[in-house]
């Protein structure tokens, strides 16, 4: 690749970002308006807010309520989904109310949540598992239901235990529907993680956003917007590392096929 | 045999939530039975404040979901066509993509207060991307042989667009308006839940913290029959528009 090109490449993908930050930076550098601080300050604030020890006692308490309650839905997700995808009758059965409770939008889960567990981490905890669930749960449904049958005869004939068909054949096949579902869920988790701590709490980034709101400790309000912001695309570009090194296998097995067909 | 086995099923998990209180396995005073809950629904129907609140709710969803899909099928149809425009956008479109719409919350109740404005700013955020990015896929994959050959007969702008990208397209705008739409429904609520604005979502949060705990799941299993219903009407326009496309004629048995 000439260097040319790679200027080119370079310049349009930083290009549109830094003109953009540069024209906050300017539009607001003299700005008297109290809902639209200047840039500089919001950037002071960031630094003055966040690298202090609220990293300790908000971000990582969010961020831990985040990943056990994600995780914990993928593994009940993915369990539950193995079996209910595997059962015809099964399936029929809870299929409707499956869906009933996918519709219901996950925040008003909150309120009746901390009915049953309070305003504490379990109730935090609780509400991500229970929002998360639905996307990875109903997507390892499709995945386990959309299996080849003709791998799943093969399976047999050679003899394969159940353990290893689990592991090679189901958990394998399903896998980049599966990986749907988890990305679905993890953009919902990080909705819940906040709404959570904004309706009740007494820690976490959610709180300390709204408590900035409140006290129109405006500069560090929107230094708590751009916070989330990073949280929420650091996460995505986490999730798009995990999945793109799982499921290699699965993007040259389409690119061959679609090379042929 | 499905719809029997699905019957089954709904029957199954009414009995199961009329009795887990009745035996006491959960204390009443926060799952009350079933009966109670479809009691309650029955009390709410019969009050205009609870049309106002479906109504505000509905008109919310609706309005900024229609913002939304404009939005997004116009700006991706451009950004799509003209590939220069598109290089130069994808990284910033990759960077605002994941920003959780939530964070636009106290931006929100500071401009517009509880207000519905601010909530339609939020269901607007969300949904934006949701069909920004399904269109800028649909109009990539447009057949460059289709595209070449319409260009060769001089197709005017306008029916190239009309003839060669937006059958192409079409496909992903309904997917991405599918996906906004169970979008547009979770903002919606979570709007009125934690902003305040008038709708369904504000009467769960007064129902709660006024401890009428029959109200406030009467009022959550109405937010979810409405989320089936979005679900459905989705998947049917999906299927009406795309009637033509081989994905849906292919489910057609013979």
């Amino acid at each position: 690749m000439s260097v040319g090109s790679v200027a080119r490449r370079t310049m349009l993908t930083v290009g549109l970002p830094v003109v953009l930050v540069t024209a906050w930076w300017f539009a607001t550098a003299n700005s008297t308006n109290f809902f639209w601080p200047p840039l500089r300050e919001i950037l002071e604030a960031f630094a003055d807010t966040w690298f202090s020890n609220r990293i300790m006692a908000d971000v990582v308490p969010s961020l831990v309520r985040l990943l056990v309650g994600y995780v914990l839905a993928l593994v009940l997700g993915i369990g539950l989904g193995v079996a209910i995808g595997s059962s015809r009758t099964l399936r029929g059965v809870v299929e409707p109310v499956l869906e009933f409770f996918r519709a219901i939008p996950p925040p008003v889960l909150v309120p009746i949540l901390i009915l049953f567990a309070g305003i504490g981490n379990e109730m935090k905890v609780l509400v991500i598992v229970s929002g998360c669930l639905w996307p990875v749960l109903l997507n390892t449904v499709e995945g386990v239901r959309g299996l080849d049958e003709v791998l799943r005869d093969t399976a047999r004939c050679y003899g394969l235990g159940r353990r290893s068909q689990l592991t090679h054949l189901v958990l394998r096949g399903a896998s980049p529907q599966i990986a749907v579902g988890a990305r679905q869920a993890l953009s919902i988790g990080i909705i819940l993680m906040v709404i959570s701590e904004m309706f009740a709490a007494s820690n976490g980034v959610g709180f300390t956003i709204i408590q900035f709101q409140r006290t129109f400790a405006i500069p560090e309000m929107w230094s708590g917007i751009i916070l989330l912001g990073l949280i929420g695309i650091t996460l995505a570009f986490l999730f798009r590392l995990v999945e793109s090194r799982a499921l290699a296998w699965y993007r040259g097995l389409r690119m061959t096929q679609r090379g042929e067909g | 045999m499905t719809a029997a086995l699905g019957l089954l099923g709904l029957l199954g998990f009414v009995g199961i939530l009329e009795l887990v209180p009745r035996i006491g396995l959960v204390d009443p005073r926060f799952l009350p039975p079933f009966s109670e809950m479809v009691a309650a629904l029955g009390g709410e129907v019969g009050t205009p404040e609870f049309w106002a609140a479906l109504g505000s709710t509905v008109r919310g969803w609706a309005i900024g979901l229609a913002i939304a899909v404009a939005a997004g099928v116009v700006l991706g149809m451009v950004i799509g066509s003209i590939p220069l425009l598109r290089a130069a956008t994808t990284s910033t479109i990759e960077f605002l993509r994941p920003i959780p719409s939530v964070a636009l919350i106290p931006l929100a109740v500071l401009l517009y207060g509880p207000s519905p404005q601010s909530t339609l700013l939020l269901v607007v955020y969300a949904s934006f991307w949701q069909v920004l990015v399904q269109v800028l896929y649909g109009v990539q994959d447009v057949d460059p042989v289709a595209r070449e050959t319409a260009r060769s007969y001089r197709f005017s702008a306008w029916t190239q667009v009309r003839r060669v990208t937006w059958p192409t397209t079409l496909p992903y705008v309904m997917t991405g308006f599918r996906l906004a739409a169970a979008v547009a429904l979770i903002l919606e609520i979570t709007g009125e839940l934690v902003i305040g604005s008038p709708g369904l979502g504000k009467q769960i949060a007064v129902a709660q913290s006024s401890g009428a705990v029959d109200t406030m799941y009467a009022l959550v299993i109405v937010t979810g029959v409405f989320g089936v219903l979005v679900n459905l009407v989705a998947r049917m326009l999906e299927r009406r528009s795309l009637h033509w496309h081989p994905s849906v004629r292919g489910e057609v048995p013979r």
